[in-house]
């Protein structure tokens, strides 16, 4: 991430370098809020605001803030930031909020938060550290609202709450896959996720560690 | 980072003034915001009643409905009659519970919830016509797991009957303990019964491993100490310490009476 501009640092973590599907930070989320499209959005709306602003105000007071203590100065930002957001949304969107319940409050520890924070914010003027935080809330959010759609249209038949496959409870034809409505099926989905992603662009595909052995033949084992 | 941003001055007063500036803009946050969110708590409890009583669909209006089909009363928990000493719309017997005027404290053996203290007067909720009511929802609190939870309890007009059972707020572990509020769950309460043929203030409904019979509700599977909260809280409220008086009017055929002809000083109350 040598050059800064503005153009890279806000589309640039949609697709080239997402948090979630080449950084594998902030997966807890992305499973816990996926089951449904519109919890996705607001979801990846409060990301958003959250790390743009902890960029934001980490970068403002970055010269002043002392190597000692930084963590915690951010966490101090971050936490400030997420309470409000969740005040915000039992005020305006309750129902929401008691589905999103503990994973507003649980923004603080999103990885891609305090990631951006400590790795972007810490060394960038404060306008290039806003609009990174808002990329890499979209790289989130892209991923979060990909994942929920296809776990809310396979696993409950509808977008956004809108039935789009009758399902067979409710008189239509469709039977809806259980198991997308569980966490697992996020794993499955942000897996195959990254193998597009890594696949539309090589350069993402990771060096192999080491090595695997062939399997042990069964004459040598004797 | 400069070296000199790290001398103890510094950090003291980086740490502070950080500590300040985050402290005023979400506490301003809370307070601004606050109206809001009341009115948004109060739409969710009347939904949760609707929810509670059945009469709960998606999209209807909650405050419509709630006007027309439901009215609040104010019920001496001892006497098990009304009283109009309070408006049922502005009384909050959680609150009333801390205030030495209007609680009480529980002595230990008593408190089998875990409440430490209790209200003297509830507020119950008449679904239908409140002269006959086709449904009684109740509060109830008790202690869970991890924490105080709260919901209704609705009751047929016979004062024995359970319709459903929720709660609006609790802190039980997702999927173990939460399941409290799985439909499913709720489902199994209807047509149960609290009280036993013989007839006194003690309630017979429990949650159990192997449920059978009308007083018998299956437990939540992997979460034994919410179960035992469930069941303690029912047995609480049902009882002679919580809605026993109210309901045994309802259980007998005669309605609650206003409360002049009793032990109480107030007198302002109405009829029933």
């Amino acid at each position: 991430m040598a050059d800064v501009n503005v153009k890279g640092v806000l589309v640039g973590p949609i697709f080239q370098n997402n948090p979630i599907a080449l950084q594998i930070l902030g997966i807890c989320s992305a499973l816990a809020v996926t089951t449904s499209m519109s919890v996705s959005l607001v979801m990846a709306l409060a990301v958003i605001f959250v790390t743009a602003f902890s960029n934001l105000f980490v970068s403002l007071i970055r010269n002043h803030i002392p190597s000692a203590i930084r963590i915690i100065v951010q966490m101090t930002i971050i936490a400030s930031l997420v309470i409000v957001v969740d005040q915000i949304l039992k005020a305006y969107a309750y129902e929401m909020s008691k589905q999103l319940s503990v994973f507003v409050g649980l923004i603080i520890t999103n990885c891609i938060v305090m990631g951006r924070a400590e790795g972007f914010a810490m060394s960038n003027t404060p306008g290039m550290s806003f609009l990174d935080g808002i990329g890499n809330g979209l790289g989130y959010g892209f991923v979060l609202l990909v994942v929920g759609f296809f776990r809310e249209l396979l696993g409950a038949g509808s977008i956004f709450g809108f039935t789009v496959l009758p399902t067979v409870q409710d008189g239509g034809w469709y039977i809806s896959n259980g198991l997308l409505l569980l966490p697992p099926s996020a794993f499955f989905i942000i897996g195959l996720m990254i193998w597009v992603l890594r696949s539309l662009n090589p350069e993402q595909v990771e060096e192999n560690e080491f090595k695997m052995k062939e399997n042990t033949k069964p004459k040598e084992a004797v | 980072m400069a070296q000199g941003n790290n001398s103890i001055k510094k950090i003291l007063i980086v740490a502070f003034s950080l500590c300040i500036i985050c402290s005023v803009i979400v506490s301003t946050a809370a307070v601004a915001l606050r109206p809001a969110q009341q009115l948004n708590q109060e739409l969710d409890r009347k939904t949760n009643i609707l929810n509670v009583a059945k009469l709960y669909e998606p999209g209807m209006d909650v405050e419509e409905v709630f006007a027309e089909q439901i009215t609040g009363r104010v019920v001496e928990l001892e006497t098990g009659d009304y009283t109009d000493q309070f408006d049922a719309d502005e009384y909050d017997g959680f609150e009333a519970a801390r205030d030495p005027a209007t609680g009480r404290t529980l002595s230990g053996d008593r408190d089998i919830a875990g409440l430490t203290r209790v209200e003297n007067y509830a507020t119950v909720y008449l679904v239908g016509d409140p002269e006959d009511p086709e449904q009684i929802v109740l509060p109830i609190r008790g202690q869970g797991l991890w924490g105080r939870m709260r919901g209704f309890l609705a009751v047929e007009g016979d004062g024995n009957t359970i319709v459903s059972i929720t709660y609006f707020e609790h802190s039980e572990t997702p999927g173990l303990g939460g399941e409290v509020n799985n439909p499913r769950w709720q489902a199994q309460w209807e047509g149960k019964e609290i009280y036993d043929e013989e007839g006194d203030l003690t309630p017979a409904i429990h949650l159990s491993k192997s449920a059978s019979g009308e007083y018998e509700v299956d437990a939540l599977s992997g979460a034994t100490l919410t179960s035992n909260g469930v069941t303690n809280m029912l047995q609480f409220w049902l009882s002679e310490e919580g809605f026993g008086p109210y309901l045994a009017k309802f259980r007998s055929g005669t309605e609650p009476e206003d409360a002049d002809d009793t032990d109480t000083d107030f007198n302002d109350v109405e009829g029933a």
